[in-house]
């Protein structure tokens, strides 16, 4: 072994290991011998392109063979579990939206789902704020899928789809800019309801989007599903059936791709969802082509939801009448993002003492909720996500933990890699569709 | 925040907090957990005339039957199935239409794995497996809860299992519920509960060198006060704030 001058090594309990800071690989790898020596580690990550965001592999390798495959996680905790024992319950959606930031209004409705279980005022959140809801958790799984598909298709070499599948996730996310003040990070849906209502332009905007996609989702079939490589890629790859999927707690299109029909909005409804017409779509072989098509159609059945529930747009309050929790609904849109809308400013500033002071507590203290704890579970487009909130009766939560379908998700890697080769780590991985930031928290 | 010294530009770097290196802080955290007070700091002067409010931690108490819905099917299905039923079982809450099984810690593992065999129980699922610290409320602080899911029959319920800081112990369900893997880790993580038998438990989310259980309520935030506009704002957990 010729030690380079570019490379240290030292024997570990593991095996030889180098730390390589630049120059010729040839050099540092020449004193060991692939054939003799069997197995090499490599460490794929954290910043390898296709591990979607600061996700570490550990693959022990015999040739392009993947032996042992491990993934090494937490480079993006941010503690906002902790952090949200700090603030008051309504602050609390602005942290969890920054989770599983594909997802915000995912993570946001199942705060929020919590808080009003918590509260005891899941009933008397108004129909036009569960509609919104509705529609926007839709729009949100539409976005988050062509993410899905853009991404793993740019990770399998069609760089065509990944412009495609951005494009229109561009225009979703200009939708919720137009109705939440924000692309992402939205802070939209509040414990009780949602921060404010839909302006008329964005239903317009919806509905230019509803007859455009279906168009555009052709289009993706048309580059894809055809496509030799892409099949080859994609059939009998990190195949996972539906004793593994269950056993390893992986929900979402990845267990639906396995064959179980297993959706919350269907099975154990929440928002109202069991009022909506739309199917489950499934398939049977598990594998990263059966999770494509799955996915691809569970965008068609988002449509068909939102298009629903903007039929059933009804005006009305978007908040509980209770005006102890109400106070988020008072916001508008203004040039700098959301904030009080002058109205109520003018109203709590100029005529109303008592508004003022209402005002003041709410936003100081915030509102009180009763000791105890719940558990909600909702249809993330990654699988169950579930929120479970404890109370002690403060202005605080006691502790919110969430079960984050891509952390629980990701431990399938090495069932579905392991015995596979190298390449289709990377399609394997993928088709779970992990987000770090929701991974990590 | 008070131990915080100022430096070159003006900016203040914090003392590391106490917990935060060594694992064992204040008996008491000095914000909210405590419930003390009215706006949970001491010594800025509180002149509410509230700064010797104590808040009374809510007891649990045992559910009367009949419990209502699917919880009674549950239960009894469960007492049928389990022999140590009577002794494993420490409580049973019904709270905001969600059943809660308290369980004795040592006990866990076998319960599950009844729970997840039994033709009339089969919760094939483990949703999620997290802790909860109820520091200065139960004298067994560190509570391991369990969301399991029967997928046959559309039900939810919940286990929990407390265990003392001073022997966290309890076995893991790995062996029941592969999922629970990194759960687990996660608790141990973030609570330092040691799972036995957990086939690798090590931290995940922290650093593998990482000092103390962050997720625990004496365990400090750790915040940091910022300069807006010429005012010192304080980090989150060092200003006045109702609880």
């Amino acid at each position: 072994m010729s030690t380079s001058n570019y490379a240290t090594e030292r024997e570990t309990t593991e095996g030889r290991v180098f730390t390589v800071t630049g120059g010729d690989w040839d050099d540092v790898v020449s004193g060991v011998d692939p054939i003799n020596e069997g197995r090499i580690v490599v460490n794929m990550g954290p910043q390898h392109p296709s591990t979607h965001g600061v996700l570490r592999l550990v693959l022990e390798l015999e040739g392009e063979t993947v032996r042992e495959a491990r993934s090494v996680i937490g480079y993006l905790h941010t503690g906002i579990e902790k952090n949200l024992e700090y603030r008051n319950w309504v602050q609390g959606s602005t942290f969890v939206t920054r989770m599983d930031y594909l997802a915000p209004i995912f993570n946001e409705t199942a705060y929020s789902l919590a808080v009003e279980k918590l509260l005891g005022i899941t009933d008397d959140v108004t129909e036009r704020a569960n509609t919104i809801r509705v529609l926007m958790m839709e729009l949100n799984r539409i976005s988050s899928h062509l993410v899905w598909v853009a991404t793993t298709g740019m990770e399998l070499g069609a760089i065509s789809i990944m412009l495609y599948g951005f494009r229109e996730r561009e225009y979703i996310l200009e939708i919720f800019e137009l109705i939440t003040g924000l692309r992402m990070n939205h802070a939209y849906v509040r414990p009780g309801g949602v921060a404010q209502d839909v302006p008329d332009e964005a239903i317009v905007k919806i509905r230019e989007f509803l007859k455009m996609m279906p168009k555009r989702l052709k289009e993706y079939e048309d580059l894809l599903s055809g496509q030799p490589i892409w099949l080859e890629r994609t059939k009998n790859v990190a195949v996972l059936d539906v004793t593994g999927c269950v056993a390893l707690g992986v929900t979402g299109p990845v267990l639906r791709s396995a064959g179980l029909a297993w959706d919350l909005r269907k099975t154990m409804p929440y928002c109202g969802y069991e009022t909506y017409e739309f199917d489950v779509p499934t398939h049977s072989d598990g594998d990263v082509w059966g999770r494509y098509l799955v996915r691809m159609a569970e965008m068609r059945e988002s449509l068909k939801l939102v298009e629903q529930a903007l039929d059933r747009l009804k005006p009305g309050p978007v908040m509980v009448a209770d005006k102890k929790i109400a106070w988020p609904a008072q916001l508008a849109i203004g040039v700098d993002g959301m904030g009080n809308s002058l109205e109520h400013v003018a109203k709590i500033m100029g005529q109303s003492m008592e508004s003022l002071i209402h005002h003041f507590k709410l936003v100081t203290e915030g509102f009180r909720v009763p000791p105890g704890q719940v558990y909600v579970g909702i249809e993330s487009p990654r699988g169950e996500l579930g929120v479970h909130a404890v109370s002690d009766g403060g202005t605080r939560p006691y502790r919110v933990h969430y079960r984050e379908p891509s952390f629980v998700n990701l431990q399938a890697l090495p069932a579905m890699a392991e015995g596979g080769l190298i390449a289709d780590v990377i399609a394997g991985g993928a088709s779970l569709d992990p987000v770090m930031g929701g991974c990590d928290r | 925040m008070t131990d915080s010294k100022p430096t070159t530009g003006g900016v203040p770097i914090p003392v590391t907090p106490a917990g935060a290196t060594s694992g064992a802080p204040a008996e008491l955290p000095p914000s909210s957990p405590a419930g003390r007070g009215m706006f949970g700091n001491q010594g800025s002067g509180d002149v509410s005339g509230f700064g010797g409010l104590v808040r009374p931690r809510p007891t649990r108490t045992d559910s009367p039957r009949p419990y209502g819905g699917y919880f009674d099917e549950v239960h009894d299905a469960l007492e049928e199935a389990y022999p140590a039923f009577g002794e494993a079982i420490e409580q049973v809450v019904v709270d905001r239409g969600e059943l809660t099984l308290h369980i004795r810690p040592e006990r866990i593992a076998e319960v599950c794995q009844v729970l997840r065999d039994d033709p009339a129980l089969r919760f094939e699922l483990c949703s999620s497996v997290s802790g909860v610290d109820y520091l200065g409320a139960d004298a067994r602080r560190l509570h391991v809860v369990y969301q399991l899911t029967s997928m046959t029959y559309r039900r939810r319920i919940r286990l929990e299992a407390a265990v003392t800081a001073e022997d966290p112990h309890l076995p893991s369900v790995t062996s029941v519920y592969p999922t629970a893997d990194w759960q687990e880790r996660e608790t141990y993580d973030m609570f330092g509960v040691v799972f036995d038998g957990h086939p690798a438990l090590t931290r995940i989310l922290m650093p593998d060198d990482w000092e103390g259980h962050p997720q625990r309520k004496d365990y400090p935030l750790g915040g940091v006060p910022v300069e807006y506009k010429g005012a010192e704002i304080p980090p989150p957990d060092k200003r006045r704030s109702y609880q």
